[in-house]
């Protein structure tokens, strides 16, 4: 078993080796190489990247949700000790909505245009052996407890008669109306506004804790991470090259991908200047034989551009893919953890 | 209400178009070259006679006098007789627009029997072999001309295998309806490779749409996301589409019904152009010009109930 996958008989969710690849015509993206990580029961989990880095993807796999040319090769998804991905594609729809739901990035086309809010969220309230009636009043409700304003009104309307935030409610309302017991949130407020984004933010939390979800939240936001989650996995070129807990990823982290993540944050003193990570990422369709951050990293030598490194242990809980960690040792992110310890006490 | 406003409003922009259809059709007698009368009776006709008929048609009188008398007739719909059948215009029409609806509603419906189906199943089996072949099929059928489908139709079905008649209407309801099923089909075939693109394309990209994926993810059953999330929005353009073809099948019914000798009004049309029969080129070409307005506004209004993304105003 991969190192990434913590032992323990609290995971509700087991992701092992996952490998989505796109066969594209002239060449094969592995948009998902090898990925693994665990979620525990109530756990809030974070896949941070850039784009193009496979956390999407690796989602959708969950789900089994790839269509052609992208297909699942290898790997398992264990929910409470089943693979979903030997489970016949006909009966993923018993583990779909119910048990794991997904929010989508971009409310505006993962709504169907030409269907009623309404119809929409009765459909996550199938199977529940509902009356109309009661469905009525469970689908108001719900947009009323997303902060959706005048639900009554609302929820006969379509998609493009709501604003941004309000689509983006509504489909976290549509999510929730099946009460899954993980929800695979996709960048859910990458779409919108700042003050807007804070809202949903408190809103999956305060719905997490109501319901006792477990979430996978997927980001590129580093400041949604530190807010949100237990534990993070930092995802780079379909892989995943870093993962630990949030507090020590912010205060030590052991990759050189995710100190350049820091980097370029805003943070520290006046007139710090940011420190943006140079270079391009790679192209998933023609990746390097060593690691695929080696041009881009200051600690690379010649091992990086020829051996991929493999997940060591760096403490607990705590991986990281770098031929070079002890050069990192030492090198500290952007909290203090000595204060954070502080703090506590 | 602001359907209705709608609706409103662009039956009253008929009015004037169909003002214009009325001077056109009015003018085609006197821009036509020769004289209606003496086209009519012939060469041996005698100057009292093209007289009298002249003053039978009110050719003798001010053309604005004319246009009114015109416009008067057209809302009584007192058409005159029909210079070669002899009968009222007004009867002639009610007994071929039938047949030709009956045409135009069965190239429909063959049309969707034959669309539907391939569409659907090409745009699942996107760039595999049945996909190509429908694309292959698509290119024939749109390419081969209507009269040309329908010659090869009637050698095959109607002289080789005596399946079908070869032309003519059928006697009873039934007869009827079997006499016009080449001839039906002979339309389908052309609109029906329109519209299995067109659907074909739809489904393609629908099928790309996060609101699938998300229907999916939801747990509902295939057949649930298929009919309504990817259908429901992939027919939108492939109806509206059907419903604009309907322009077509109304030319389309000039040549089926010539080559099929139907009693139809694209016969009737074809017959009184050659025949100089006046009276019933004015009553059908504005019949076809009501039509095509008629059925554009239909279309417009079946949009807006079809996409809630599209409003009337």
């Amino acid at each position: 078993m991969p190192l990434e996958v913590v032992k323990s008989g609290q995971n509700l969710l087991e992701v092992e080796d996952l490998k989505t690849y796109f066969f594209m015509k002239d060449a094969t993206v592995k948009a998902v190489d090898g990925v693994s990580f665990s979620l525990a029961a109530g756990e809030t989990f974070g896949l941070v990247g850039e784009s193009g880095s496979g956390k999407s993807q690796t989602l959708r796999s969950i789900l089994r949700l790839i269509a052609p040319p992208g297909r699942i090769i290898s790997g398992s998804v264990r929910y409470k000790g089943q693979d979903l991905l030997k489970v016949p594609l006909g009966e993923m729809r018993k583990y779909r909505g119910s048990e794991i739901g997904m929010i989508f990035q971009e409310p505006m086309t993962a709504l169907n245009p030409v269907i009623r809010i309404r119809e929409q969220i009765f459909e996550s309230l199938e199977n529940k052996g509902l009356t109309t009636d009661q469905k009525n009043a469970r689908a108001v409700e719900l947009l009323r407890l997303v902060g959706v304003p005048s639900p009554e009104r609302r929820i006969e309307e379509y998609a493009h008669q709501f604003s941004g935030g309000m689509r983006q409610r509504a489909m976290i309302a549509i999510t929730l109306a099946a009460e899954p017991k993980i929800l695979l949130a996709d960048e859910p407020t990458t779409a919108l506004d700042v003050t807007i984004q804070d809202q949903i933010l408190k809103l999956i939390v305060s719905l997490k804790e109501r319901l006792g979800m477990s979430v996978i939240m997927v980001t590129h936001d580093l400041g949604i991470v530190a807010q949100m989650c237990d534990r993070v996995a930092v995802m780079y070129a379909g892989r995943i090259v870093e993962i630990t807990d949030t507090l020590t990823l912010f205060g030590a982290p052991r990759h050189p991908y995710t100190l350049g993540l820091m980097g370029s944050l805003p943070h520290g003193a006046r007139g710090s200047r940011l420190q943006p990570i140079t270079g391009q990422p790679p192209n998933l369709a023609n990746l390097p034989p060593g690691c695929p951050f080696a041009p881009r990293c200051r600690f690379a030598e010649s091992i990086c551009t020829e051996t991929y490194p493999e997940m060591v242990q760096v403490g607990p809980g705590h991986f990281s893919r770098c031929h070079f960690i002890a050069k990192l040792d030492g090198q500290s992110g952007i909290i203090d953890l000595g204060n954070v310890a502080e703090g506590r006490r | 209400m602001k359907q209705l406003n709608y609706i409103v409003g662009r039956l009253l922009q008929i009015i004037p178009v169909l003002f214009f259809v009325t001077v056109l059709i009015f003018m085609m007698i006197h821009l036509i070259p020769g004289d209606p009368a003496e086209t009519i009776l012939g060469d041996k006709a005698t100057v009292e006679q093209l007289t009298i008929l002249r003053h039978q048609m009110g050719l003798d009188r001010p053309l604005v006098e004319q246009y009114l008398l015109f416009l008067k007739n057209l809302g009584t719909l007192n058409l005159g007789d029909s210079f070669i059948y002899h009968v009222p215009v007004t009867d002639l029409l009610a007994n071929r627009v039938p047949v030709t609806i009956a045409l135009t509603i069965m190239s429909t419906i063959f049309g969707a029997l034959i669309a539907f189906p391939m569409g659907y199943f090409a745009a699942f089996n996107k760039d595999r072999a049945f996909d190509q072949g429908v694309r292959v099929w698509t290119l024939i059928a749109l390419t081969m001309p209507g009269f040309w489908i329908a010659l090869l139709l009637m050698l095959l079905f109607g002289l080789k295998l005596h399946w079908f008649p070869v032309g003519g209407l059928g006697e009873g309801l039934f007869g009827k309806f079997y006499s016009l099923i080449l001839p039906a089909f002979t339309q389908a075939l052309g609109l029906s490779a329109l519209w299995t693109r067109n659907l074909r394309n739809n489904v393609v990209d629908v099928l790309r749409m996060d609101y699938v994926d998300f229907a999916k993810s939801k747990g509902l059953r295939d057949r649930v996301v298929i009919v309504r999330h990817v259908l429901r929005n992939a027919l939108i353009s492939t109806v509206t589409l059907m419903a604009m073809s309907f322009t077509r099948m109304l030319g389309g019914s000039v040549i089926t019904e010539t080559v099929f000798a139907l009693p139809g009004v694209g016969k009737l049309m074809v017959d009184s152009i050659f025949a100089r029969d006046y009276g019933i080129i004015q009553a059908i070409t504005f019949i076809f010009a009501l039509l095509v307005m008629v059925m554009n506004l239909a279309t417009d209004i079946s949009y807006s109930f079809l996409d809630p993304r599209v409003k009337l105003e």
